[in-house]
């Protein structure tokens, strides 16, 4: 019983520590647990989420841009890519490397890579390489594992099928720089565009929509299991152009190798038809980056193929400005369609003598005689009477100098000078400065876009405002219509004197653009040429026999034509600028006649719907 | 001890009745409790009664029933098959080696009746009562023997060796402390344990430095059997991250996102624990562990009461058994040790390990039932 005593003392001794032993343990287990729920909860409840929420965004497709027809002229395009996220690869370098032994790499390429990597997050795929071939993508995928990180995905890229023609009204796109980031988080997304220029860029947000989000709950292996929230993303509206692609191109070869520019508008409601430049460049090249030599010939080049000279070309009006001069006469009652005024050949203003392009004079010309004739001193004589701040203020009217509706971000509203505009500058406008602009030379800077609005306006008494703009998503706008647009106000006894001087400019057998005339049955175009220098010629010069075609290109006169038609009942209205063209009747006239040949045969705003579709609330003003 | 005199039981056995009203009730209930908590828990891995908690709480009412059953048979009749019951473990374990199903890299598995058993989890019972009845035997002067120590080491390592070669090492170590323990109770002396201590600490690194790296490639495989496609850690990582997330109060019942989005591995089975850990936060955690603490010490207490030293020892290797599991599988779910394999008791799905446990549960009772019988100790043969 001792031994049996002893045996059963030794057991309660060790059973008592055992369960001591056990006891700690599970205080242990809870400290443990203490530390791990509550002291590092926080922690692992992050982890928690970020383990089963994934935000993803969804980029709408860019909205295609139409022309007047339907036919796109900015398109999306499937686009084979190449992405590298960072996260997913220890060595970023390394899978560059080795991605550059499948499919080379140039060393700006590198650089935009390693750029992207330091400005995006580490889960953000940063492109490497756009556009692959077959043979590259088949080459990516046999070397997937020695290519971490690296992911081959379907994007979207801008095609312009129209290539060069269209570069300047459409513009182009671009991956955004480091300044467009911040205001859309969509634009951190592996090949995204942004507008630059041209329609591209002013219609940008409503092209490029509003990314959607979704959150997804992912399992374990990233499968989603659900989505917890989404907010719907705006798709990109495509928008319709007044645009005709095919008359914009037929514009294009007519300007030939001139460095030129040519507006079409519907003269009624300020449509633009086609607007072309030359040279142009392909705006396609934007989209996956402009090499270092091509962008250094772009900007080398005199003929400046980047500016839509169309838009933001700046010249001298000539004698194209001397409809406004001769309205502004009218309004002012300083001179009427009948009062004739004499043309010796010059004006003497004291010590000052101002020429007529005809040395020998005109001799007695109405208005009707001093347009067709183009005569000089007519106008120097009606800028004389009417004064500077009445024509520039008959100018604004019709559209000169002031900024257009255009929906181009790069256009210029060109610049008429005023008496208190030189003032400003401390220096006096003298009575031979208002003269000077008489006849459309001086401070006058206007573009071929204006001019055609002037002409537009001119020709239907309306104050139409030049447009690109049919429809957005569906929705025409407002300004189809002529009733969109007010009256000019002026009377039509004097714009009638003004265009049937016009018609006299072209089909008066003494016109002074008899090759304007349209070889077509019953229809007529009225115009007005016009050369301006571009230096000033000395008397001197003058008196030994100036002729301009001697000068070297850069310094001969510019070419220019603005016409409308049909005469007796405006439809369509131009204008054309042929940069050191040297003169406008014999450089511009016949382009502008073979444009309107074609935009007469084509007549593109005659087959307009007759059933719109929904028409926009609100309207032009 | 004379309170104890008082109530020695001198009959060989004795009703039914009686019996039943000796069965400790309170330990059935908490027994309930945490089966209780296992069906909560599998309910919301399971995103229902089905696939998981309907069936666990079955199984534990046949569990139950077994369990009551064992602890009316006599004590003394089980301890007759002590060495039987060890033999069929013993013969378990090579038939699994030779013929068993593969599952997950390691024969572990038998298929019987429609379920998988682990003849592991047989063996420590096995094991446990086999020591105990060698042990019954001996006086205090005998154990003091080293001879006599000599047969039921070898009883220890035979099975531990069997089933470190499956590969299940959490099972292995809990078999090797389980039988330690029943040496402990048994009252080896102090600096024998002290010897063995040293010997495992002095020869572990010395061999674990002689081993070439395939070697200890396989050793590092072998701490860490499952091992995930994703990455090694990752079971750990995910939950660790389920029992953080869970905070104080917990995410609410169903509400459990690295539960429910399948982040969790096994989270039915072994890493049950994290379901309740997310879904209940640590106020959960704690009063889970204080039941299985009460669970184990009311073994413990079980134990104490017995008035023969095969109960005793019995009750102590089955309580001992029962917190190597707790202890494992939290501390595992913690990522505090690096093993896998071995399941929550009552909470974690799965059958054969539970029918396992109330089957030792059930012998402890009956040891508990039949505390104060006379319990002859036979011939003393060394």
């Amino acid at each position: 019983m001792r031994r049996e005593g002893k045996r059963t003392g030794v057991f309660t001794r060790r059973a008592l520590l055992a369960g001591g032993v056990q006891l700690t343990a599970f205080g242990v287990l809870a400290a443990k647990l203490y530390q791990v729920q509550v002291v590092e909860g926080a922690k692992y409840a992050t982890l928690a989420d970020s383990n089963r929420v994934s935000a993803r965004l969804i980029a709408p497709p860019r909205g295609r841009l139409l022309d007047r027809t339907g036919t796109p002229v900015a398109n999306n395009n499937q686009n084979w890519r190449a992405l590298l996220i960072a996260e997913q690869t220890e060595d970023v370098g390394g899978t560059l490397d080795a991605f550059s032994q499948i499919v080379p790499l140039a060393d700006h390429e590198r650089a935009r890579i390693e750029r992207e990597l330091r400005r995006h997050r580490r889960f953000i795929p940063v492109t490497v390489r756009e556009f692959l071939t077959w043979e590259d993508m088949a080459r990516i995928e046999v070397n997937a594992p020695d290519l971490p990180g690296i992911l081959v995905d379907l994007g979207t890229t801008r095609l312009y099928p129209n290539g060069a023609t269209l570069a300047h009204v459409i513009g182009y796109v671009a991956p955004p720089t480091e300044a467009d980031m911040g205001e859309d988080p969509m634009l951190a997304l592996p090949g995204i565009r942004i507008g630059r220029a041209g329609v591209e860029k002013w219609y940008d947000l409503k092209l490029r929509g509003r990314a959607g989000a979704v959150q997804l709950e992912v399992n374990a292996v990233g499968r989603v299991i659900r989505e917890l929230e989404r907010q719907e993303g705006t798709q990109g509206q495509d928008i319709t152009l007044t645009i005709d692609a095919d008359l914009q191109q037929q514009v294009l070869g007519h300007l030939g190798d001139e460095s030129a520019s040519a507006v079409v508008l519907d003269a009624r409601n300020g449509e633009v038809l086609a607007m072309a430049t030359n040279p142009s460049f392909d705006p396609g090249v934007f989209n996956s980056g402009v090499s270092q030599a091509q962008w250094i010939e772009w900007t080398a080049n005199r003929r400046a193929p980047l500016i839509n000279k169309a838009a933001a070309g700046l010249y001298a009006p000539g004698s194209t400005f001397k409809m406004v001069v001769a309205l502004s006469g009218l309004e002012a009652k300083t001179i009427t369609p009948w009062d004739k005024i004499n043309c010796p050949g010059y004006l003497d203003l004291g010590d000052t003598r101002f020429h007529c392009w005809s040395k020998g004079g005109h001799g007695m010309l109405d208005l009707h005689g001093g347009l067709k004739n183009s005569c000089d001193v007519f106008f120097y004589e009606t800028a004389r009477r009417t004064g500077m701040d009445r024509i520039a203020a008959m100018a604004n009217r019709f559209g000169l100098g002031v900024k257009l509706d255009i929906e181009l971000p790069g256009a210029r509203k060109g610049f008429v000078p005023t008496r208190e505009w030189r003032i400003a500058q401390g220096k006096p406008w003298n009575i031979g400065d208002t003269i000077v602009h008489g006849i459309g030379q001086g401070y006058l800077q206007l573009t071929p876009m204006s001019l055609a609005t002037m002409v537009a306006r001119i020709a239907t008494g309306r104050a139409i405002q030049p447009h690109l703009t049919r429809s957005i998503g569906g929705v025409l706008q407002p300004g189809a219509r002529p009733e969109d647009w007010p009256s000019m106000g002026l009377p039509e006894r004097e714009l009638h004197a003004v265009r049937d001087g016009m018609w006299a400019v072209v089909n008066d057998e003494h016109g002074t653009a008899p090759l304007a005339r349209l070889p077509l049955p019953g229809v007529q175009m009225a115009g007005k040429t016009g050369s301006t220098q571009v230096r000033r010629v000395s008397r001197e010069a003058r008196e030994h026999g100036y002729k301009s075609d001697n000068l070297p290109w850069e310094f001969r006169p510019h070419a220019l034509f603005v016409a409308f038609a049909p005469y007796d009942a405006p439809k369509y209205a131009l204008a054309v600028v042929v940069e050191h063209g040297n003169a406008g009747a014999a450089m511009a006239a016949p382009i502008a006649r073979d444009i309107m040949v074609d935009v007469l045969t084509r007549d593109p705003a005659g087959d307009r719907p007759t059933t719109p579709q929904r028409v926009a609330e609100t309207t032009r003003s | 001890m004379s309170v104890m005199e008082r109530r020695l039981i001198r009959e060989t056995s004795f009703g039914l009745t009686s019996k039943l009203w000796q069965v400790s009730w309170l330990y059935v209930v908490l027994l309930c409790a945490l089966a209780s908590v296992g069906y909560v828990a599998l309910y919301s891995a399971g995103g229902g009664a089905e696939p998981y908690a309907s069936r666990h709480i079955l199984r534990f009412a046949f569990g139950l029933t077994l369990m009551l059953s064992i602890a009316l048979v006599d004590i003394r009749f089980i301890a007759r098959f002590s060495w039987a019951a060890y033999v069929v473990g013993v013969a378990l374990l090579v038939m699994v080696m030779v013929m068993g199903h593969t599952g997950k890299g390691a024969q572990r598995w038998i298929e019987l009746g429609g379920m998988q058993w682990q003849p592991s989890e047989f063996m420590k019972l096995a094991l446990v009562l086999a020591l105990a009845s060698w042990f019954h035997k001996a006086s205090w002067e005998r154990i003091g023997n080293p001879l006599f120590l000599i047969p039921p080491v070898i009883a220890v390592l035979v099975p531990v060796g069997l089933i470190l070669k499956e590969p299940n090492l959490g099972t292995a170590v809990i078999t090797a402390v389980v039988g330690f323990a029943v040496f402990l109770g048994a009252g080896i002396r102090w600096w024998k344990v002290a010897l063995v201590v040293a010997a495992i600490g002095g020869v572990a690194p010395v061999a674990y430095s002689h081993l070439h790296d395939y070697q200890r490639a396989r050793i590092t495989t072998f701490l860490n059997p499952e091992s995930d496609p994703l990455g090694a850690g990752y079971n750990i990582i995910q939950s660790k991250i389920a029992l953080g997330s869970g905070g104080m109060w917990g995410k609410g019942f169903m509400q459990g996102t690295q539960n429910h989005l399948n982040f969790l591995p096994e989270k039915q089975t072994d890493f049950v624990f994290t379901i309740i850990a997310e879904e209940w936060g640590l106020v959960g955690t704690l009063a889970v562990l204080g039941l299985l603490g009460l669970i184990v010490l009311g073994g413990m207490a079980m134990a104490l009461r017995c008035r023969h030293q095969y109960g005793r020892l019995v009750a102590l290797g089955v309580t001992m058994n029962f917190f190597m599991y707790v202890f494992v599988n939290v501390a595992m779910v913690m990522g505090a040790i690096p093993v896998g394999g071995v399941p929550l008791p009552l909470v974690s799905h799965g059958g054969s390990a539970m029918i396992m446990v109330m089957v030792s549960f059930g012998v402890l009772m009956s040891a508990y039932v039949h505390r104060d019988v006379e319990f002859g100790e036979g011939r003393d043969e060394f």
